[in-house]
C-alpha cells in the first residue's frame, strides 16, 4: 500500500455491488413479477437483462422480485418505484425493451409510455 | 451479475449448528437452478442472535431466516431466489408485523436498543476477504494516522476518546499509550489479549471471527503511536476458527502492504504474529500473558514494573483486549468527540456482552454503557424462559459478582458496578432466574478458579482451595454456624495478598453472593435445605401416596432400584439408596414425586 489513493480505489471497487446488503435503501427500486405466471411469459431474462444494464451503467438502483399481482395476461410486468413519485407499471416485457427501460426511464428520467400497463389496455 | 447477497453466519455458535452444511447446500442448489451467477453466498461473523442459529440474512430484501435447516434450502432458493417469495415460515417472528408484513430487523426487540461498534462488521461483512472490510471504510484510519497524524495527535485524540480497557479493568487506554510512548526509543512492542477464558464469554471471540483485520489495523494504528514495529495477538488454541480467520487476515494485510515495510508509503513499518495459548486461565493476566509469549511457564510477575514500561521480552509494551482495539479505528475516523457522545460520562462508548444462561435470546449484544440490566435482560434478551422469575445476573465471570433483583435498574458502567459490588469485566453476563442456587453458583466459580489458580503464590493456591472446602461443607450440609464470618474474613484475605488478578477478583462471587443473599447461606448451614432445590445433600424426593397410581414407571427408570411397590399400589423411595437423580420425578405423569 503505497497511498491513501490506492486504498480508496480498492474500496470505490469493492463498494460496488455490496449496496445490495442495505435494506434501508431509499432510492429507486425496480421489481419484476416472479411468479410462475411471470416466468412462464419469460421473465427471467428481464431480470438478468436489468441486473446486467443496471450494473454495467453503475446505477444505484435496487433489482428485486415479486409475486404474482393479478395481471397474467400483462406479464412480464415490471414495476418501477421512485421516491416521491407515482409507481410505473411496464408490461409485456422483454430483455431488449428492458435495456430501453433502463436507458430512456432510469437515467433519462423519461417514461416509456408505450410499453406501460396505460398503453396496452387502450 | 450479482443481484443477491445471502449472508450466513459462520461465527462458532452457528458452526455448531450445522452452517457450513447449510452453505454447502445453498452453493449446490443455486447452481441446480442456474442462480450461481445471480446469488453470492457469504460466510460472515456473528449476527449476535445464536439462540436462533442457524441464521441467514436475504439482500436486497432483507430478509432474515431462523433455525434453518439443510432441507429448507430448495424452498428457500425456489421460492425465495427464483420467484421473490419470502418463506414466511422460516422467517424470525418478531420481524414479521401484525399485518404480515416483514420489518426491519433493526426494529426487533434484540437489535432495537442496540449500537454496534465493535461489532459493526460482524455478520456483516465476509472476514475472509480483506475487499469487504475495506469497503465499509477498513484501513482508512491507519492510513489517516500515518499521512495526517503525528504519534502524539494519536494518542491525544484516543485520549480525548475517554477509552477503557475493555478486557474489564477500565484502564484509559490512551494513558496506557502515552506511558509507553513516553519510554526512550527502541524496540518496543504491541500485544492483543485475546486469551478469553471466563466461562460463558464469547465477545472477543466474536470479534476475531467476524472482523479480525480492524484488529490489525488498531494494532497497527498502537504501533504508530508508541513507536513499535512489531506486534503479537496471543489467542486461545481453543478458538480454531478466530485463528484461522486471523491466520487468513494477516496473510491479505501482508500482500496489499497494509502491514509490513513502508506502509503508505511512509517509513512507519509493522507486522504482527500470532501466539497461541494453551488454554490456562491466568495467561488472561497481562503479565502472565507476556511470559507465555516469551515461551516460559505463564506465571505472572509482580507489579511495577509495568509493561508500558518493562512489557514483553523486557521491553516497553502496550497491551489491550481485542474489543478495545475493535474501537480504535471507529474512534480516528469518526474522532473522539462522537465517541465522547456514546455511553455515560465516565464510561463513554458501548459494550458487548455474551448474553447467557436463564435467558430466551442467548447470545451476543452491544448497548451504549449506561443502558440498565433490566433493559438488556427484558428488553433485548427477551427475558427469562417458562415464565420463572429473575433472581440475578452474574457479571465478570469468575472475577465478578452477582447483581440482584433490586439492582437491575442501575445504569451499567465501570463504577456502578463495582459499587454495587460485581464489575464489568469482560463482558459474559449469566443470567439465574429463582431455580438457581446463590451458593452452588459462587461454589462453580470458586472451582474454577481453584482448577486455574497457577500455584505461584500461596493466598491464592491455598486460600482459595480452603474457600472451596468450606463451601463444598456448606452445601452437603455439614456447614457450621461461624462458617460465614470465616469464609468473608479468608475473601478479603486472599483479596488483599495474592499476586495477580486472578487471586485478587477470585473471591468476588463468594463475596457478593454472601453480600446479597447471606439467608441461602444461613439455609443451608443452620436449616440444613437449599431454598433453590439444587444442592443434592439437602434434597429428598419422595411419593406422595395419594397421587401415586402405582404405574411402576419410576421404579423401572431408578438406575439404582430405590423404588419399590406393586403394582396399583403407592410406591416408596428408599432414602438410603437414593442417589436424588431426579429421574424418577422426570417420568412421573402423575406430579407424584416432590423433592423438598
Amino acid at each position: 500500500m503505497k497511498s491513501l489513493e490506492e486504498l480508496m480505489a480498492i474500496r470505490e471497487k469493492a463498494r460496488q455491488g455490496m449496496g445490495i446488503r442495505n435494506d434501508k435503501f431509499e432510492g429507486t427500486r425496480v421489481v419484476v413479477g416472479m411468479a410462475t405466471c411471470g416466468i412462464a411469459a419469460g421473465a427471467r431474462p428481464v431480470l438478468q437483462a436489468l441486473v446486467d444494464e443496471i450494473a454495467k451503467e453503475k446505477l444505484d438502483v435496487q433489482v428485486g422480485q415479486t409475486g404474482c399481482i393479478g395481471i397474467c395476461q400483462y406479464e412480464p410486468v415490471v414495476e418501477v418505484f421512485e421516491p416521491g413519485k407515482e409507481k410505473v407499471t411496464y408490461v409485456k416485457m422483454t430483455p431488449e425493451k428492458a435495456i430501453r427501460v433502463v436507458h430512456k426511464h432510469l437515467i433519462g428520467g423519461e417514461v416509456v409510455q408505450e410499453y406501460t400497463i396505460g398503453q396496452a389496455r387502450k | 451479475m450479482v443481484r443477491s447477497h445471502i449472508l450466513v453466519c459462520g461465527g462458532t455458535g452457528c458452526t455448531s449448528s450445522n452452517s457450513p452444511a447449510i452453505i454447502q447446500a445453498l452453493n449446490e442448489q443455486l447452481e441446480k437452478s442456474g442462480l450461481s451467477e445471480e446469488v453470492k453466498v457469504v460466510r460472515t461473523g456473528c449476527f449476535g442472535l445464536c439462540a436462533l442459529g442457524p441464521i441467514m440474512i436475504v439482500y436486497p430484501e432483507g430478509t432474515f431466516y431462523s433455525r434453518v435447516q439443510v432441507d429448507d434450502i430448495p424452498e428457500i432458493v425456489e421460492e425465495h431466489l427464483l420467484k421473490g417469495r419470502i418463506v414466511t415460515r422460516l422467517v424470525y417472528d418478531e420481524t414479521v408485523k401484525p399485518s404480515g408484513e416483514v420489518a426491519s430487523l433493526d426494529d426487533t426487540g434484540f437489535y432495537k436498543k442496540q449500537m454496534r461498534v465493535a461489532l459493526r462488521n460482524c455478520g456483516v461483512i465476509d472476514p475472509e476477504n480483506i475487499n469487504e472490510y475495506i469497503a465499509y471504510d477498513g484501513y482508512q484510519a491507519l492510513g489517516k494516522v500515518l499521512t495526517q497524524m503525528t504519534p502524539e495527535q494519536v494518542i491525544e485524540e484516543i485520549k480525548a476518546s475517554g477509552l477503557r480497557g475493555r478486557g474489564g479493568a477500565g484502564f484509559p487506554t490512551g494513558t496506557k499509550w502515552a506511558f509507553a510512548a513516553a519510554q526512550p526509543k527502541g524496540q518496543k512492542y504491541v500485544c492483543c489479549n485475546a486469551d478469553e477464558g471466563d466461562p460463558g464469554a464469547f465477545m472477543d471471540r466474536s470479534v476475531l471471527e467476524g472482523d479480525p483485520h480492524a484488529v490489525l489495523e488498531a494494532m497497527a494504528i498502537a504501533g504508530y503511536a508508541i513507536g513499535a514495529d512489531k506486534g503479537f495477538i496471543y489467542v486461545r488454541a481453543e478458538y480454531p476458527i478466530a485463528v484461522h480467520r486471523l491466520e487468513i487476515a494477516i496473510k491479505q494485510a501482508r500482500e496489499l502492504g497494509l502491514l509490513g515495510n513502508n506502509i503508505f508509503g511512509t517509513d512507519f513499518s509493522f507486522d504482527v504474529e500470532l501466539r497461541l495459548g494453551a488454554g490456562a486461565f491466568v495467561c488472561g493476566e497481562e503479565t502472565a500473558l507476556m511470559t507465555s509469549v516469551e515461551g516460559n511457564r505463564g506465571e505472572p510477575r509482580p507489579r511495577p514494573p509495568f509493561p508500558a514500561v518493562k512489557g514483553l521480552f523486557g521491553k516497553p509494551t502496550v497491551l489491550n483486549n481485542v474489543e478495545t482495539y475493535a474501537n480504535i479505528p471507529r474512534i480516528i475516523l469518526l474522532g473522539a468527540d462522537w465517541f465522547r457522545n456514546i455511553g455515560t460520562e465516565k464510561s463513554p462508548g458501548t459494550k458487548v456482552f455474551a448474553l447467557g444462561g436463564k435467558i430466551t435470546n442467548t447470545g451476543l449484544v452491544e448497548v451504549p454503557m449506561g443502558t440498565t440490566l433490566r433493559e438488556i435482560v427484558e428488553e433485548i434478551g427477551g427475558g427469562i424462559p417458562n415464565g420463572k422469575k429473575f433472581k440475578a445476573a452474574q457479571t465478570g465471570g469468575p472475577s465478578g459478582g452477582c447483581i440482584p433483583a433490586k439492582h437491575l435498574d442501575v445504569p451499567i458502567d465501570y463504577e456502578n458496578l463495582s459499587a454495587i459490588g460485581s464489575m464489568m469485566g469482560s463482558g459474559g453476563l449469566i443470567v439465574m432466574d429463582e431455580d438457581s442456587c446463590m451458593v452452588d453458583i459462587a461454589r462453580f466459580f470458586l472451582e474454577f478458579t481453584v482448577d486455574e489458580s497457577c500455584g505461584k503464590c500461596t493466598p491464592c493456591r491455598i486460600g482459595t482451595k480452603r474457600l472451596l472446602e468450606m463451601l463444598d461443607r456448606i452445601v452437603e450440609g455439614k456447614g457450621k454456624p461461624g462458617d460465614i464470618e470465616k469464609m468473608e474474613e479468608l475473601c478479603y484475605y486472599i483479596k488483599e495478598n495474592a499476586l495477580c488478578g486472578l487471586g485478587q477478583t477470585a473471591p468476588n462471587p463468594v463475596l457478593s453472593t454472601i453480600r446479597y443473599f447471606r439467608d441461602e447461606y444461613e439455609a443451608h448451614i443452620y436449616q440444613k435445605t437449599c431454598p433453590a432445590k439444587v444442592c443434592k445433600s439437602l434434597l429428598r424426593y419422595t411419593i406422595l401416596p395419594e397421587k401415586c397410581a402405582g404405574c411402576t414407571l419410576c421404579s423401572r427408570v431408578c438406575p439404582v432400584g430405590a423404588i419399590t411397590g406393586t403394582v396399583k399400589n403407592p410406591h416408596t423411595i428408599n432414602h438410603d439408596k437414593c442417589i436424588k437423580c431426579g429421574a424418577c420425578m422426570e417420568k412421573c405423569r402423575f406430579g407424584a414425586i416432590v423433592k423438598e
